[in-house]
């Protein structure tokens, strides 16, 4: 068997196939079954769906990028895994112009702030809206003194200039560092190394920026009223332990069926290091967000908070924080464990199930309020997100060699032993 | 009955030693220990250190941290002396305990890590004001020593050093010690 390119095929092709089927039949029947307000079940399936499968793919590329900027040798074989799955980038950052997109055109009303009778203060006689008050004129009762003080940022056009702005940026560095890597196999040298090195720091300070803010505008802009200042952190960490977790499965199936010789123990050991690590480093976040919210007891801060705690959403809510934090902290924390697959893969599948689950929460409550279900439409759509997801990973995957041949640091890499 | 010997072999440079090691375990003669200024990276599994359990010590002396933590701020804040502190009066741990998790934290990190340094030394005799037991004081400058005992290996003294002469040592000193 030729183990240096990997074939996309089989019974892994068939799953895939398999799993958008069951994704397409459960967004049809969604979308036609959904008999909510403006369809907002259906939409903020989508946005759940798009955002956290985009965000693992973002996960890769900062990963990626971190590589490049810190010199880091020992992840000189896995690359081309990480070029895979930031390969899904456009369709991820396709799912979720969709769904803004919709919102825009009034399709949905997953955010609130988009409403534009919120900013004026006045209500005409002609029933238009003025930030003047008239002859005739009365106080118009959609009027938001909070949102509408929140114009300077949250407006529609500087909110797509953003957006465009974050989506193209990405995939512009998505594009460069691909075609500089396959180059890098034709030509050799370490030209390409410095220069992708070079553009890797330049990408993570172009990250720092837009990966917070555009949780700000994605996520945090749902629940209007409500900010908290280490959001961006606290949803990056969140992208950057999901990406670990989706490699690290990936990576141990790979492996199991021949492929990534090249890979050892160490490899994998230093994977499951980089779960339990960023797993701790999201509880961190996570716990810190609450901790303060919850001690200050402000209304403003911790209504949010109310509505996952104290409503539908409390089980998912509390379970979903000692899935992602405990499991990964009790099971992984011994070395043992962490080689070892069986310990790795079910700790893995587990806590994937519970970002998505934060991910849901993050926008279901604030959108759905109560009335949500997770039924076979929601289940069925993530099932069909991740046959997408994992399809084009892999197809990607099969259409370079697994190897970036003329890495300098492929010596090193290859020798690492811990 | 036959006297018991200590052979330390002395090297110039960690890559000789780590050679001289495997040539020697090769030979199925045991090493004692090895002296050196700074940690030989994979030298362990050559000359048959089994793993340490100094992780395993270390979560233990976390996870009383964190027991201890908890009982003392349940006695302090809530049974000894109850407080109400930012609007919180509700005197039970179970409904405080995001307020408790810092200092838990920060207690069990400390206790793990003080406990993990003190055991190390301990294990090690190398606290400060202990007397040094390395075979020569030059181990703490730019030399490495491997340590063969007589007693440990099934070669008697002679053959010992004809297999060690055969590495790339510097020097070599054979000394008789009571058991």
């Amino acid at each position: 068997m030729d183990t240096m390119n990997y074939r996309f095929e089989g019974r892994a092709k068939t799953l895939t196939y398999v799993l958008m089927g069951i994704g397409l039949v459960a967004l049809v029947s969604g979308f036609l079954t959904d008999d909510s307000h403006g369809q907002q079940r259906f939409w903020a399936n989508m946005l759940v769906n798009g955002f956290f499968f985009f965000s693992v793919a973002l996960g890769a590329l900062f990963f990626y990028a971190l590589q490049y900027a810190t010199e880091s040798g020992w992840s000189a074989v896995l690359k081309r895994l990480f070029e895979a799955i930031y390969g899904f980038l456009p369709f991820g950052a396709g799912l979720i112009l969709i769904v803004l997109l919709a919102g825009q055109f009034h399709l949905h009303h997953l955010y609130h702030w988009m409403d534009h009778t919120l900013y004026y203060e006045f209500l005409l006689p002609d029933g238009s809206y003025s930030h003047e008050a008239a002859e005739g004129a009365v106080a118009n009762p959609n009027f938001d003194y909070i949102i509408a003080n929140k114009s300077a940022y949250l407006n529609t056009t500087f909110f797509w200039v953003r957006t465009l702005v974050y989506i193209s940026t990405f995939l512009i560095f998505a594009r460069m560092f691909r075609k500089w890597s396959l180059a890098e196999d034709e030509v050799g040298g370490t030209d390409l190394h410095y220069k992708m090195y070079r553009r890797g720091a330049l990408f993570l300070v172009f990250f720092a920026v837009f990966s917070s803010m555009l949780s700000w505008d994605w996520i945090m802009s749902i629940d209007t009223h409500w900010f908290s200042t280490l959001f961006g952190w606290y949803i990056f960490s969140g992208m950057w332990v999901s990406m670990l977790i989706f490699a690290t499965v990936t990576l141990t199936w790979l492996r199991s069926i021949g492929y990534f010789k090249e890979v050892n123990e160490s490899h994998m050991h230093d994977m499951a290091k980089w779960v339990f690590a960023i797993s701790m480093l999201w509880s961190y976040l996570w716990f810190s967000q609450f901790m303060l919210i919850w001690y200050s007891n402000i209304p403003e801060e911790v209504t949010y908070f109310v509505a996952r705690m104290f409503t539908q959403y409390k089980v998912p809510f509390i379970a979903m924080f000692f899935v992602n934090f405990a499991i990964p902290f009790y099971v992984l924390l011994a070395r043992d464990a962490k080689r070892n697959p069986k310990f790795l893969i079910p700790v893995a599948f587990l806590i994937f199930c519970g970002h998505y689950t934060d991910v849901y929460l993050l926008v279901v409550p604030g959108t759905l309020h109560d009335h949500a279900h997770f039924g076979f439409f929601e289940w069925g759509s993530f099932l069909g997100f991740l046959g997408l997801f994992i399809h084009v990973t892999l197809r990607r995957l099969a259409s370079a060699p697994l190897i970036a041949v003329n890495h300098p640091m492929l010596e090193e890499s290859k020798a690492l032993h811990y | 009955m036959e006297s018991k010997k200590v052979l330390h072999v002395m090297y110039d440079d960690d890559g000789k030693l780590m050679a001289a090691a495997k040539q020697l375990v090769a030979k199925g003669i045991q090493i004692k220990d090895v002296y050196s200024p700074f940690p030989v990276h994979g030298i362990d599994p050559v000359i048959g250190v089994t793993r340490t359990r100094l992780a395993i010590a270390s979560f233990m002396y976390a996870t009383t941290g964190t027991c201890l933590a908890l009982f003392g701020m349940w006695y302090f804040m809530i049974q000894d002396w109850p407080m109400n502190i930012g609007g919180k009066p509700s005197f039970s741990l179970i409904e405080n305990l995001p307020a408790f998790v810092p200092v838990t934290f920060e207690f069990s990190v400390l206790c793990g890590a003080h406990g993990m340094a003190l055991t190390y030394l301990l294990r090690n005799g190398t606290l400060p004001g202990m007397p040094a037991s390395n075979p020569d004081p030059r181990t703490t400058d730019d030399k490495f020593v491997l340590e063969i005992l007589t007693d440990e290996n099934e070669m008697d003294a002679g053959a010992l050093e004809s297999a060690v002469n055969e590495t790339e040592l510097l020097e070599l000193s054979i000394k008789e010690y009571a058991a």
